[in-house]
């Protein structure tokens, strides 16, 4: 089980990982400052194995992979949204971070709730209930059961 | 069946005969454009494969726009890697010449082609018919080690231009209006196709902008079908087309949209978000702080011309910075040679080089708490220019350029109206 972080609808990538810290060495560097305007202690509080639930439109805004790069690296197992932006939808999965479409997840549950993920099922697990995710289309199921698009591309040339 | 502009550069890319929405395709890049926002993550990918390799280095543009000159130690570092990995593997490398996509126009698209931007506003190319896509770091590597990458051939919303633009108006303006129809998801994982004979009236400047502001929409791509104005665009850079596609009349689109442009009013995107759209004029006695002028979407040469013609006699608010953000160096040293720098000098403005500057809140004109600003730039997310508790109002040049002097948000028929139109 995970703790639930719950936001809201259009959440932009500068919120995720604002622009004064994409210039950082590495996303070590950066990942203390994740959601730093929405919820400045996100970082603090978020621990391996929790989730990130939204409403429409996760990750809108620009194409920074740093944004669901911070979140891997500070332990986030899955976002799960009523829907994404494309770019974030992307880019999550080509880094190993699932990005799940789940329409009823975000208005069931409360900001600190427990739930958990099974991914080859598609099911969400909370409060007692189950709820259905959308399943990832093959091509990207595939490079996240990889464990992302360059393990992907290192097993491709052995 | 036919096809539309998206379904035909795919197909040629991905060299079937056709392809149609909802299709995945392994698809060749003509071209991959990387900037500072992200590049030194790349190069650390890359340095980490088991068999680094680059496709082919004649497609790699590599520009360095965001924080430049750079800001901080840790900036300088990220852009030495860069500059270094560069100059090793004989990348074009561009630092000091512009905003990326804008040096992109200037230098490198050609129409039919299909680009990978590792940053959203790659959509602008689709101003000169070429299909451009923002992806992340990760997806520019695969791209850039195998010379290909996989895309779902995106529905298509199709917009059919009528009439003409006044000539208060700009492109700007039209396409925040249709953001503010269709919302912030309104073209999420769709194409935006433009054409009808109201196209054909839209100076390439106008075109950009439109195309740049699409990604705002949550678009994949934006295009436009190339006319006489396009092509002799690329005739003066020295350039021919890869291929001129239009949409067929049969194609199949989500949906089409028949826009009025002399229906267009100059408009004003409220914080913070970019749908939030309501009439310039309706803004009145909102205070700023700060106006810029520039970025990808409006920083060109008829963006300044504007502007210059607004403020020449007049005077910044000695309550206002108005920063002044030419977008290329071409762009900088056309605007030197017509006199308008020294116009946006004397009125009190402040002229700096080439760059992405207040538009993406890291480099110049970073606004603190309680601030506001007008702007030219792409986006007015909470914090994009600064402190999280700031405000961010996007504008034409014309308005943020009024504001400027104004102190307040302010059209420029509205400036006139109330000065009587007496300038010094």
């Amino acid at each position: 089980m995970g703790k639930i972080f719950l936001f809201d609808n259009d959440v932009d990538t500068d919120q995720i990982i604002a622009s004064q810290y994409l210039l950082y060495p590495t996303v070590e560097e950066m990942k203390s400052h994740a959601f730093e305007s929405l919820r400045p202690d996100f970082a603090q509080l978020v621990k391996a194995g929790d989730y990130v639930v939204a409403g429409d439109n996760f990750g809108c805004g620009s194409s920074r992979e740093q944004a669901p790069a911070v979140l891997r690296a500070l332990g986030v197992r899955a976002v799960l949204a009523k829907s994404f932006a494309r770019i974030f939808y992307r880019n999550a999965i080509n880094i190993g971070l699932p990005a799940i479409v789940c329409a009823d997840l975000h208005d069931a549950v409360q900001d600190g709730d427990e739930m958990e993920l099974s991914l080859e099922k598609g099911i969400v697990r909370t409060g007692g209930r189950e709820l259905s995710c959308t399943k990832l289309p093959p091509q990207m199921q595939k490079i996240l059961n990889d464990g992302g698009l360059i393990a992907a591309l290192n097993r491709e040339v052995d | 069946m036919g096809m539309t502009m998206a379904e035909k550069i795919i197909a040629r890319a991905a060299g079937v005969p056709e392809t149609h929405a909802g299709e995945i395709h392994t698809v060749t890049l003509d071209r991959l454009m990387s900037n500072d926002g992200t590049t030194h993550l790349t190069i650390d990918m890359y340095n980490q494969l088991k068999h680094p390799r680059i496709h082919d280095v004649s497609r790699l543009v590599w520009i360095v726009d965001h924080n430049i000159p750079s800001d901080s130690i840790k900036t300088a570092a990220s852009h030495k890697k860069m500059r270094d990995f560069a100059r090793e593997h004989g990348i074009a490398f561009h630092e000091g010449d512009g905003v990326c996509h804008q040096v992109m126009m200037e230098q490198y698209v050609r129409p039919g082609e299909l680009i990978f931007g590792a940053d959203s506003h790659t959509c602008s190319y689709g101003a000169l018919g070429a299909f451009g896509t923002g992806v992340g770091c990760t997806d520019y590597l695969y791209a850039m080690v195998t010379g290909t990458s996989w895309l779902m051939v995106p529905r298509t919303l199709r917009f059919n231009l009528h009439g003409k633009l006044s000539p208060d108006v700009c492109g700007r303006d039209l396409i925040l209006t249709i953001i503010g129809k269709i919302g912030a998801n309104g073209a999420n994982y769709r194409a935006m196709e433009f054409g009808g004979e109201g196209l054909h009236t839209l100076s390439m400047s106008d075109r950009m902008s439109v195309c740049n502001l699409c990604v705002e929409a949550g678009a994949k791509t934006a295009l436009m079908e190339c006319d006489e104005v396009a092509l002799a665009y690329l005739k003066e850079r020295g350039r021919e087309p890869v291929a001129l596609f239009v949409g067929d009349p049969d194609a199949s689109y989500e949906k089409v949209y028949d826009i009025d442009l002399a229906s267009i009013v100059p408009v004003v995107a409220k914080p913070h978000f970019v749908d939030n759209i309501v009439p310039a004029e309706a803004c009145r006695e909102t205070r700023i702080d700060e106006a810029f002028l520039g970025s990808c979407s409006s920083g060109r040469i008829e963006d300044l011309r504007t502007a210059a013609e607004v403020i020449r006699g007049r005077k910044v608010s000695p309550l206002v910075r108005f920063l002044v953000v030419p977008a290329s160096r071409e762009i900088w040293m056309q605007a030197a040679e017509e006199g308008l720098l020294d116009v946006f000098m004397e009125a009190g403005a402040i002229v700096m080089n080439p760059n992405c500057s207040t538009c993406w809140g890291s480099c110049q004109g970073v606004i603190g708490a309680g601030e506001t600003l007008i702007s030219t730039g792409t986006r007015n997310f909470r914090g994009r220019a600064g402190h999280r508790d700031s405000f961010v109002y996007l504008a034409d040049a014309a308005t943020v350029t009024a504001s400027a002097v104004a102190g307040e948000i302010i059209t420029a028929e509205q400036l006139d109206a109330e000065e009587g139109g007496e300038r010094e």
